[in-house]
């Protein structure tokens, strides 16, 4: 039975992650999430639905016991914030080498080094770059409200299955904080070996039982199976980029001018479109739900519509990369952003469109660039 | 129709839990809530502040620069959020503690003598509720009734024997309220 609560993101979250049929979660507290693994804790899910919750040593034994488990099969979860999610770096990058099934949530906070403890999205490039080392990707997705923070989380888990991925949920403090209303899913029931086998084909270690063995490694001395396990990896990162891209499109129809943000910023960025449009500015925004796909070609073609983009991100300048390489230099491209936790109001958004892309309706080549920090 | 709201004062005062049951109120409703508290290293005794906003349709940004009502309980609150209230918005500030009383001609004041009617009441926890019911008099955007159900809600059950006082305290608080004249500098009528 669907139900209606008034909840913080992170407790949305950890709900969601007990009614997706997650087997395990492993965690290590941290500002601003820390409420995830408290919910958690709280919630007895080891009653509830069978689910273990262990709270790990250290970040780094959390993603290790998230591999042991996603090896075996099972839906496993970890959490944390930027710097702890650094520290899960080089198990990201093994779970992506050894094409393991696993959701890993970034509640960012304001970086680099310990930083502070406010909201941020300085940790695009890490998520969606790479961040540990190797030729791998994750599949990002972008939560911009505590509903979204419920549903991405079995999203999250059928997409890791589908391709045997890690993939982020990249959040941040603001949604991880905030309460609001949220429609929960129906509980799922955690599936059984047999059923994992049978949905998913059979490549955990489950136990032999008479078949072949399985083996879950991403050790691969020969440079000619390295070289394949790698170009595996990017045919599923292409279908990825087909199958399963996610993007919302808000006023673009007759949008003269672009934002595009994700997460928190997206928010803040459409109450910036509604105060423009007030204006008589015809701005729309485009928010890319997922980082990794990113929607390169829908912001081609809306670079044929519009004058200029603006970037918005809650950091020093990241995404806007990625949306100038969409835009193929047909517009310019600018970047806003507040920095160190610091939130950007909708005002501050409205103007920085105003002083760098629509001035007085006279467009910049995109090669003037400017100081995208206030 | 949409309602932003902000709530600042001291951390201990209750500015979270009285934003939080207005945000459970209005869900309660039908309407769109959020709740977006200032977080960060503070403690009791420090500055606290949360955006509620109310409305019929998706709510936009979480986070603003202006409101169309600030609920003010100290002077670092009132230094800070005086100059947010939209032009023709509502600032409802208890007096107590406060040394520079707002000026802006351009919004409607509105005093509850809080702190002082909780202390009569013999709790001072219910503070919060009588400034709730105060800003509820003047702005009826959640019925009482799902304030009652937001708080039954909000509160933990070993502390819903005090369900009556903080109901007493809302109803106080309703009565309670005044009219602050900036020219004259002084509380004028019943609102």
């Amino acid at each position: 039975m669907s139900e209606l609560r008034l909840m913080k993101g992170n407790e949305a979250l950890a709900e969601a992650a007990i009614r997706a049929g997650a087997d395990a979660y492993f965690g290590y507290p941290i500002t601003p999430q820390s409420e995830v693994i408290e919910y958690l804790m709280d919630q007895r899910p080891e009653k509830r639905t069978g689910m273990v919750v262990l709270q790990a040593e250290s970040e780094i034994a959390a993603i290790n016991m998230v591999y042991g488990a996603a090896s075996s099969g099972k839906r496993v979860m970890t959490s944390s914030s930027s710097p702890g999610i650094s520290l899960k770096m080089e198990g990201i990058s093994y779970l992506a080498g050894a094409e393991l099934p696993a959701v890993i949530v970034n509640v960012v906070r304001g970086g680099p080094g310990l930083g502070t403890i406010q909201p941020s999205q300085a940790d695009y490039n890490q998520a969606v770059k790479g961040g540990g080392h190797g030729d791998y990707r994750m599949y990002v997705l972008a939560p911009a409200s505590v509903q979204e923070m419920s549903d991405f989380v079995s999203d999250a888990f059928d997409i890791a299955f589908k391709y045997r991925t890690p993939v982020m949920i990249l959040s941040d403090g603001l949604i991880g904080q905030m309460m609001e209303k949220v429609v929960l899913k129906d509980e799922r029931k955690r599936l059984t070996d047999a059923e994992i086998d049978e949905k998913y084909g059979s490549w955990a270690t489950t136990g032999r039982k008479g078949r072949e063995r399985n083996i879950i490694t991403s050790l691969y001395l020969e440079a000619e199976r390295m070289e394949q396990r790698v170009r595996k990896l990017m045919n599923k990162y292409q279908r990825m980029e087909e199958e399963d891209l996610r993007y919302e499109m808000i006023h673009c129809d007759d949008a003269e001018y672009l934002f595009v943000a994700y997460g928190s910023s997206a928010r803040i960025a459409q109450k910036a479109v509604e105060l423009g449009r007030e204006k008589g500015i015809k701005v729309g925004l485009l928010r890319p739900i997922t980082l990794f796909p990113f929607p390169k070609k829908q912001l081609f073609e809306l670079a044929d519509q519009v004058k200029g983009v603006l970037s918005v991100e809650m950091n020093a300048g990241q995404m806007v990369d990625d949306v100038r390489l969409a835009v193929e230099h047909k517009v310019p491209v600018e970047h806003f952003g507040r920095t160190g936790g610091i939130i950007h109001t909708p005002e501050e958004i409205l103007e920085a469109l105003e002083q760098k892309i629509v001035k007085d309706g006279s467009i910049r080549h995109h090669t003037t660039r400017e100081p995208s920090l206030l | 129709m949409t309602q932003e709201i902000i709530i600042a004062g001291f951390g201990g005062q209750g500015v979270l839990s009285m934003g939080k049951i207005l945000a459970y109120a209005g869900m309660l409703q039908g309407e769109e809530v959020c709740w977006m508290p200032s977080y960060g290293p503070e403690m009791r005794g420090g500055t606290a502040n949360v955006t509620v906003i109310l409305s019929d349709d998706r709510i936009s940004s979480p986070y603003l620069k202006v409101y169309d009502t600030a609920i003010i309980l100290n002077q670092q609150s009132m230094d800070k959020f005086e100059s947010a209230v939209k032009p023709g918005g509502v600032l409802v500030y208890d007096p107590n503690g406060i040394t520079h009383h707002p000026t802006r001609s351009d919004i409607d004041i509105y005093q509850v003598d809080g702190y002082r009617l909780a202390s009569e009441m013999g709790n001072k926890k219910v503070f919060n509720m009588i400034l709730l019911g105060g800003f509820l008099k003047i702005k009826p955007v959640v019925k009482i009734e799902n304030v009652l159900k937001g708080l039954k809600e909000s509160l933990p059950e070993r502390y819903h024997h005090l369900l009556p006082l903080n109901e007493e305290a809302i109803n106080k608080g309703m009565q309670s309220i005044f009219a602050y004249d900036v020219e004259k500098q002084l509380v004028l009528e019943h609102a």
